[in-house]
């Protein structure tokens, strides 16, 4: 029982790190920052995973444990970083608008998230399922960011940060998916990753930056 | 064994299309493995359609009527596509758009879109429904930027981020469908998420979830769909897209991911026992017939006017799964099948239009008939077909939904009707200029592939003529299915 109590709340101090992440994000300016940040959220995940593996004393989910810790702490990032340094975008930074009622939509998403998610947790068996409000909160403010970004290559950490926040919400839920799903997502995940930098060379090609506003000209006409 | 060459073919001829050796017959061997999968494909659902529904690999795929129709459709539209897809892209290559190199990622890419959408129609298991649905995506996001025209790239993005983030949604909604099942079937792993355990507890899977899992079910793959107001991806992705591309979206994708709403529409409505899901469906459907309808007048670009329409048609499909019934169910079917046809043959009747014209746009495409009379009369009869004359299969469909309609809800059938009649002078205003009148053009460099367009051009007149019992009971047995 106290062994269950402490795990709790430590898994309680991982989300709330996530979600101060996820807050920090919408506020970075520069691109390798966030690349950071995203692999920090990556570490938070392969945390909390294993303890809620060590907790329900489950062995598939130190498996997807190490596959968070393969795929999001150390691959991803580190593609990314060397589609920054290939396209020489590696101290970009972006202007951003109105940080602060960016922060405050942030912090509505995040009562809504809790609110959402409300129903799931009453359901819920998990030691971990307070935490499902976090997740969904994750995977809003990512959403958020996605939407407020006009740079392609922070567009696409707000998608990957949303995967994160899916995936905490699937350990938060039900311990996780079945491995094979988990595996399939991972696999599309760094199939997603491997196209997007195809098509960023593309885009620097032919626009010669990463902004989005070059892509905003086709309308509905 | 069967299920083994249907997902083997297609996986085995993304690798062999991929390696530089078969550069030189890359479109004869796109259109040989095709015609492969077609016939695996027909093997499996005449063995369905003697023996019913089958259960396969440790459960994890599973054929009845309602996908095996639909998995034949796609392997055959498939077929059709690479035979169409040969001299187009030749064309392309002679106009300078397109390197040999493009050309293999197009059709190893190709492939790749066939076996994702094999594996997302045959699967037993929710979750790999997403994966594959998401493969399918990631397959074809660098097919509609094949071009690399500035236009071409941000269509592809759009693409990718609308269709990444809405799939995400829908991965939420597959989360809260295994939770769900978990708490009723108990933690089994790899079984909880598959469709026919679902289905045999669906009156006991937890309402509340249930309703809340439809809502980002429906979000993410109605996105793909091109539900209205998620479909704006839609026109930008099948305008920019090579032509063949465009048929596969249209003609294939989003039957695709319709399929999928309806699966999970299926357990919803077993487990909160109210007729909420088909409403949803019902005002999504219409809501996206009406915008796809009235849109269509504003185009000036031959795909984007049939983009539009198939926002239209989807939107109408949506409606009639929404509005439920045997009858409704099996005309929504029923419309999928025509719809698909039809849609396909006109983008590759469009995509020949545009390569003679020089052009996509309308107002530069002149004359078709007097230039190439093969082409124009093609185009015409697809027109007639998809504006839904008798007696091509798609006035079957829609005078039944119309009727179920009038019947059941009096009230949304002067809607229907106002997007039927809406795109009816839209296209027809729009088209009619490109095909008579004067116009002068060079010759295509390759002789286009008409073939197709004729076959599934008869295949649509058939189906509103005659449906082969076969297929009837098929749908019907879908049909019953859908509830």
């Amino acid at each position: 029982m106290l062994k269950s109590h402490l795990a709790a709340q430590l898994l309680n101090l991982l989300a709330a790190g996530l979600l101060l992440i996820s807050f920090a994000m919408l506020s970075r300016r520069r691109t390798q920052r966030l690349i950071t940040l995203f692999a920090w959220q990556g570490s938070i995940l392969f945390l909390s995973t294993c303890l809620v593996a060590y907790d329900a004393s489950l062995t598939e989910l130190y498996y997807s444990a190490a596959l968070t810790l393969i795929m999001k702490v150390i691959t991803l990032p580190w593609i990314l970083h060397r589609l920054m340094r290939r396209l020489g975008a590696q101290w970009d930074s972006e202007p951003l608008v109105n940080i602060p009622a960016t922060m405050l939509v942030g912090l509505v998403l995040v009562i809504f998230a809790f609110g959402l998610a409300e129903p799931i947790s009453m359901l819920a068996t998990t030691i971990t399922r307070h935490t499902i409000g976090i997740a969904l909160a994750v995977i809003l403010l990512s959403f958020l960011m996605m939407i407020t970004r006009r740079k392609a290559v922070t567009v696409v950490i707000g998608f990957l940060a949303m995967e994160n926040g899916l995936f905490f919400a699937a350990t938060s839920a039900t311990y996780g998916m079945p491995m094979v799903i988990e595996l399939g997502i991972a696999l599309d995940l760094l199939v997603a990753v491997f196209i997007l930098g195809i098509f960023f060379f593309q885009i620097h090609e032919q626009f010669d930056s990463l902004d989005l506003h070059h892509l905003e000209t086709l309308r509905e006409d | 064994m069967d299920l083994l060459l249907v997902l083997g073919i297609p996986l085995l001829a993304t690798l062999l299309l991929a390696l530089p050796l078969t550069r030189r017959v890359g479109a004869e061997l796109n259109a040989g493995m095709s015609f492969a999968s077609f016939l695996a494909v027909s093997w499996l659902t005449l063995r369905v359609a003697r023996g019913g529904p089958m259960l396969l690999w440790h459960e994890q795929f599973y054929v009845d009527p309602f996908n095996a129709f639909l998995v034949e459709l796609t392997a055959f539209v498939g077929f059709t596509t690479a035979v169409f897809s040969r001299p187009y892209m030749r064309t392309e290559e002679h106009h300078g758009r397109l390197t040999p190199r493009r050309k293999r990622l197009y059709h190893s890419m190709y492939q790749l879109f066939m076996a994702s959408m094999f594996v997302a129609l045959l699967t037993n298991n929710m979750g790999l429904l997403w994966v594959a649905m998401e493969g399918a995506t990631l397959s074809t996001v660098l097919l509609v930027s094949l071009f690399r025209t500035k236009a071409s790239l941000e269509a592809a993005w759009k693409y990718f981020i609308l269709c990444g983030v809405g799939i995400a949604q829908a991965l939420f909604g597959t989360l809260l469908l295994y939770f769900a099942a978990e708490q009723t079937l108990g933690r089994q792993g790899m079984t909880a998420l598959l469709w026919t355990h679902l289905y045999a507890v669906k009156a006991d899977l937890e309402p509340t979830v249930l309703a809340l899992a439809f809502v980002f079910l429906l979000v993410g793959y109605g996105t793909k769909v091109g539900l209205a107001p998620l479909h704006n991806w839609l026109p930008d992705a099948h305008a920019e897209g090579p032509a063949p591309v465009s048929a596969v979206l249209s003609g294939l994708l989003l039957n695709v991911a319709l399929y999928a709403v309806i699966r999970c529409k299926v357990l919803v409505e077993g487990s909160i026992g109210s007729v909420l899901p088909g409403r949803i469906l019902m005002g999504f459907g219409l809501l996206s017939a009406l915008l796809g309808a009235f849109f269509l007048w504003r185009q000036r670009d031959i795909k984007r006017l049939f983009a539009y329409s198939s926002i239209e048609h989807m939107g109408i499909i949506t409606f009639a799964f929404g509005l439920g019934g045997p009858i409704a169910n099996f005309a929504a079917l029923l419309h999928m099948t025509v719809h698909s046809l039809t849609k396909s043959s006109l983008f590759f009747t469009a995509g020949h239009a545009a390569q003679t014209a020089g052009t996509q746009r309308m107002d530069g495409i002149r004359g078709l008939a007097a230039i190439n009379p093969a082409i124009g009369w093609s185009l015409m009869l697809g027109s007639i077909a998809i504006l839904g004359m008798p007696p091509f299969g798609i006035f079957a469909s829609e005078f039944l939904i119309l009727t179920t309609a009038v019947h059941e809800h009096p009230w949304a059938a002067p809607l229907l009707l106002i997007a039927l009649g809406v795109a009816f002078g839209g296209i027809f205003i729009k088209v009619q200029p490109m095909i008579f009148g004067d116009g002068r053009a060079p010759r295509l460099p390759h002789s286009p592939a008409l073939l197709p367009v004729f076959v599934h051009l008869a295949l649509a007149l058939t189906l509103g003529i005659y449906i082969p019992p076969t297929l009837a009971a098929c749908y019907n047995a879908a049909a019953n299915l859908i509830g």
